[in-house]
């Protein structure tokens, strides 16, 4: 009887002991899933709920543009880059247009410039815009999607109504811009420019987006579980956030004072007057919160530029067959998603002869494997809906 | 003729078919209603029209045309699943919903069956369903399922605790665990136990929520993390039963609050007699406000994290509970 108590003792401290080991498990997010914004696949080891590898897998939308764009024209590749980052497709045409003026050396005339500047920035609003809509939603709150995109639908119906295409405007020329009203052969005779009544619509428009962001952050900033689901969550620190190229909103969240805006001179923002946002910690929260401060600034921004718009033709003389002179330059902008660059290298033809495209969300989820090591599988998705890409951007 | 009736009634066996019958059918219709009300109250609460043309007008034969659709769809068993679990999953769960339908009192004495441990046997079957759950979500042969079903577990390990504790000081003020028994103590105090047990009714809520696995504490289904959580292998009427079990589900713990906390079937003012018909159309409006309740929350906020809810349970929802109970303990001998 001893020896079984001896022998009950000892097996009860071995189990006891034993340490708890749980299997690790590969968890496949994607391309198929509802938050990864569209054909994005994140190949994350997990324990339990905890992840502590996380390698994104991204290629399964790439559509070659960098290789299209050299044997089409300068015409046609502004069909092809908008369709880059498809939720402001409009922003994406600005700096690549700007590229070849510049290697043209052509004037746009400023009624264009301002143009340009104006939807640049309802480009901003709208996409903005989607990311209040999707972000609440991947957090589990519906509803702020529908008051995201409401106002969303309004200032997409001003740009249809001056571009013809709510998504993919293909609205710039080089040496100007081409509303679609009064084009075609037999109304040549009409004056193109803006639709009527286009600026009283907008800074009509322009007040009931700041009511809703407003709305939006009554609705969302003072919930409780969205501040313990954002809050100190996901933190980029500015160092690793400009060591990974992030750029835009997520690294202005840091703590970054960084805006193409204010440095670039792609279009005439140094005549307006405007704050660049910035976040404190860098966490999911800030970069929410950055987003919807720069919605109100670029409402400032539209307010003033269609009080200061001047009169004046929209496009400047180009020849009939534009032949871009040998060279190469780089034109960066500041896009909704971050910074947006090309490298234009020209040989003297129709066409470019080699096309870089930096897009933002490209650099900006380089940071994943880096910032969901060991986060829990909730906040994988927390952490990813708060970087805002697009996988249009990413794959190009 | 009455008479006949109530000497048919009285007969065990046609009673027995009778109830049943009536269990049966209450479950589908309850459904289709909270359904539909929740359809409709979540377009207007995000300014959409909601269901529109399914039956002629306000669309208010969407329900019933889901449901057929549903019995239409091909019924997939996946590859990986292990087979019997798998189909026998959904089946538990409804039948978890339907047990607890029993023990409501509709009114005075109108209740399926008046069990003596009432509020106990409710918990304890409400449970059964997370089980059920467990099975779908280890069945599917899917990880997301899995986790689905492994947080569902971990879900009712946290709040089976603060809703059985939130339950003790009601069944301490009544000094009985029966349902009707409880109402009943709550006419003769003349007031619903919701005003001395406040605490107690919050904790309720907040656990039946969590229990129910809606929006806050959705993390079963999570759409956005694990796709459908442990319902994303189901497809046809086996998805359909966990739909029906869950509206089922949030009306039968809103009837349990009403009963225990709100008065049930009864109405200070109203007089005995008017109560014996009055008294499931009192019961079904408040049991339905929490209804509302409920599915306000849902379309208002968002998740919470599986850890902050065992945070919320273990860490403040316990305590309170136990605060309460000792509270009520006070107010029961010194008062």
């Amino acid at each position: 009887m001893v020896l079984d108590q001896d022998l009950v003792r000892h097996l009860s401290e071995s189990s006891v002991s034993v340490e708890l080991e749980t299997e690790e498990m590969t968890l496949n997010i994607g391309p198929q899933h509802p938050s990864t914004h569209g054909v994005l696949r994140l190949v994350a080891r997990v324990d339990g709920e905890r992840a502590f590898d996380v390698q994104p897998v991204i290629g399964y939308m790439h559509r070659g543009y960098e290789k299209l764009s050299e044997v089409r024209t300068y015409p046609q590749i502004t069909t092809l880059v908008n369709r880059i980052d498809w939720v402001s497709g409009y922003a994406n045409e600005v700096p690549f247009i700007v590229a070849a003026e510049k290697l043209l050396g052509i004037e746009v005339p400023e009624r264009a410039q301002f143009i340009r500047l104006i939807l640049c920035e309802m480009a901003r609003i709208s996409s903005h815009l989607i990311f209040m809509a999707s972000y609440p939603l991947e957090l589990g709150a519906a509803t702020p999607l529908f008051f995201a995109l409401r106002e969303r639908e309004r200032v997409l119906d001003l740009l249809e109504g001056v571009t013809g295409g709510r998504f993919h405007p293909n609205f710039n020329r080089i040496g100007g811009v081409k509303p679609a009203y009064g084009s075609g052969s037999s109304t040549r005779k009409v004056i193109q420019d803006l639709p009527v009544g286009f600026l009283a619509e907008t800074r009509d428009a322009m007040d009931k987006v700041l009511e809703a962001v407003d709305e939006l952050e009554e609705l969302v900033a003072d919930n409780e579980i969205i501040r313990a689901r954002t809050k100190g969550i996901g933190i980029l620190p500015p160092e690793v956030a400009a060591s990974y190229g992030v750029s835009g909103p997520n690294l202005r969240a840091s703590g970054v004072k960084f805006d193409l805006r204010k440095i670039e001179d792609y279009l005439p923002y140094h005549l307006f007057d405007f704050e660049i946002p910035v976040g404190e910690s860098g966490d999911c929260w800030d970069r929410w919160h950055v987003r919807l401060l720069e919605i109100r600034q670029s409402v400032r921004i539209v307010q003033q530029a269609i009080d200061g718009i001047p009169s004046g033709p929209l496009q400047a003389k180009v020849p009939k067959v534009i032949k871009v002179p040998l060279g190469e330059t780089y034109v960066r902008a500041e896009n909704p998603k971050g910074e947006m660059g090309y490298y234009l290298v020209s040989n003297g033809n129709q066409g470019p002869y080699r096309l870089k495209i930096r897009s933002a969300s490209f650099s900006n989820i380089s940071i994943l494997p880096w910032i969901l090591e060991g986060v829990l599988v909730p906040d994988i998705i927390a952490i990813m809906g708060s970087l805002d890409f697009v996988l249009g951007d990413v794959d190009r | 003729m009455i008479e006949f009736v109530t000497n048919l009634f009285s007969n065990f066996w046609v009673s027995l078919t009778g109830k049943l019958l009536l269990v049966a059918l209450m479950i589908p219709l309850i459904g289709m209603v909270i359904g539909y009300a929740e359809m409709k109250l979540s377009a207007k609460m995000q300014s959409r029209v909601g269901p529109y043309f399914a039956g002629g007008r306000w669309g208010w034969a969407q329900l019933i045309a889901d449901g057929v659709k549903f019995f239409q769809k091909e019924d997939l068993v996946p590859d990986e699943a292990d087979r019997p679990v798998f189909k026998i999953a959904p089946v538990l769960v409804l039948v978890s919903t339907v047990a607890v339908i029993v023990i409501i009192p509709f009114g005075p004495g109108l209740i399926f069956r008046d069990l003596e441990v009432g509020i106990f046997y409710a918990l304890a079957i409400s449970s059964l369903s997370t089980v059920g759950v467990l099975m779908a979500g280890w069945s599917s042969g899917n990880k997301y399922s899995l986790m689905g079903g492994l947080r569902a577990a971990g879900q009712l390990i946290a709040y089976e605790l603060p809703l059985v504790l939130a339950v003790i000081g009601t069944v301490m003020l009544a000094g009985t665990m029966s349902m009707s028994g409880i109402v009943e103590a709550q006419i003769s105090a003349g007031y619903p136990y919701v005003i001395l047990q406040f605490i107690g009714f919050g904790i309720f809520m907040i656990a039946a929520l969590a229990e129910l696995s809606r929006i806050p504490f959705d993390m079963p289904i999570a759409e956005s993390e694990l796709v459908m959580g442990y319902l994303t292998e189901y497809s046809g009427f086996r998805f359909l039963f966990f739909f029906l079990a869950e509206f089922a589900n949030m009306f039968s713990l809103s009837a349990i609050a009403v009963t225990l906390f709100l008065g049930g079937y009864w109405l200070p003012g109203i007089p005995e007699d008017v109560l014996a018909y009055a008294g499931p159309v009192i019961l079904l409006g408040k049991t339905f406000l929490l209804v509302f309740t409920m599915i306000w929350f849902r379309w208002t906020f968002p998740r919470f994290r599986e850890d902050q809810l065992q945070n919320l349970a273990w860490k403040v929802l316990i305590p309170l509970a136990l605060a309460n109970i000792i509270l009520t303990g006070a107010f029961k001998v010194y008062l």
